[in-house]
């Protein structure tokens, strides 16, 4: 597999969705090339990072304004 | 079934028998994770306060169709996906950004070249709420054809065929925007998260 390749099956492995026959070929391939390497580690974690982010807290007054919309709508029987 | 599953199903079964109070639990349950959906989508907080109760009330409106084969949450982000694109086509109009237009295929990209690594947590280096705006800053930044699916399947856990659904498109046409969003992304948090 050449630099190219890993591009293309990056999104799979990094999924865990690869055939291990190309897993073997890519690893191979990182062996040798540090570009390719340092891409895939770093794809990788920022993957992990926004994966791994709890939501913020909602701004102000954003739930009180939906509390009171929906009490409007849930008062009335539909 | 993980005991606050168990409970949920408890709380839509009390909600749809018109339980207002059974309801608001399930939206605070979820209204963080919703309005985070809708900022990544629309780019833009009132838009996302708009998405976020129009999606709530249209689960209300719903609930009935809600039929328990997927998780509630998963059902509640369609809604509120639906609700978000809507907003961002509209706001887009006369833009000449569309969610649907083919992109560039792939033919002239090649590996970026990078050497220097990020360390085992780079983000631990930020305290919270910096780098919630970072992350942030670099989300916004990519154009929407790549953010949609990057927040789908990254940020919010759908899989490849929920997301091909919710934004109609073909499978193959995911993944390409998947791959190319993340590396945009990567390449934004790079001058953050580089070594030294
Ligand atoms: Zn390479």
């Amino acid at each position: 597999m050449n630099c190219k390749g890993v591009l293309n099956e990056l999104s799979e492995y990094l999924d865990g969705n690869l055939e291990p026959a190309l897993i073997e070929e890519l690893r191979r391939h990182l062996e040798c090339c540090d570009d390719c390497r340092v891409v895939v580690d770093t794809t990788r974690k920022t993957i992990e990072i926004y994966c791994n982010t709890e939501p913020m807290p909602l701004p102000q007054g954003i739930r009180e304004r939906l509390e009171r919309t929906l009490a409007k709508k849930l008062k009335r029987p539909s | 079934m993980p005991a606050h599953l168990e409970n949920e199903v408890t709380l839509i079964a009390a909600a749809r028998a018109g339980n207002g109070e059974a309801f608001t639990t399930l939206v605070n349950q979820y209204d963080r994770n919703i309005y985070r959906v809708a900022l990544n989508i629309t780019g833009k907080q009132e838009d996302a306060e708009d998405v976020l109760q129009e999606a709530f009330l249209k689960a209300y409106t719903n609930l009935d169709s809600f039929r328990g084969n997927s998780r509630f949450y998963t059902w509640l982000v369609r809604i509120a996906v639906n609700e978000a694109l809507m907003k961002l086509r509209k706001g887009r109009r006369d833009r000449s950004v569309s969610l649907d237009e083919p992109i560039a295929t792939d033919d002239g990209e090649s590996m970026p070249r990078e050497i220097e690594d990020w360390g085992d947590s780079p983000e631990q280096s930020y305290a919270k709420t910096e780098l919630q705006a970072i992350l942030n800053g670099a989300m916004e930044s990519l154009e929407p054809q790549f953010r949609t699916v990057v927040v789908l399947r990254d940020v919010e856990n759908l899989s490849t065929e929920e997301t091909a659904e919710l934004l109609g498109l073909s499978v193959p046409a995911v993944k390409t925007r998947l791959l190319r969003g993340r590396l945009k992304l990567r390449e934004r948090l790079n001058k953050y998260f580089k070594r030294g």
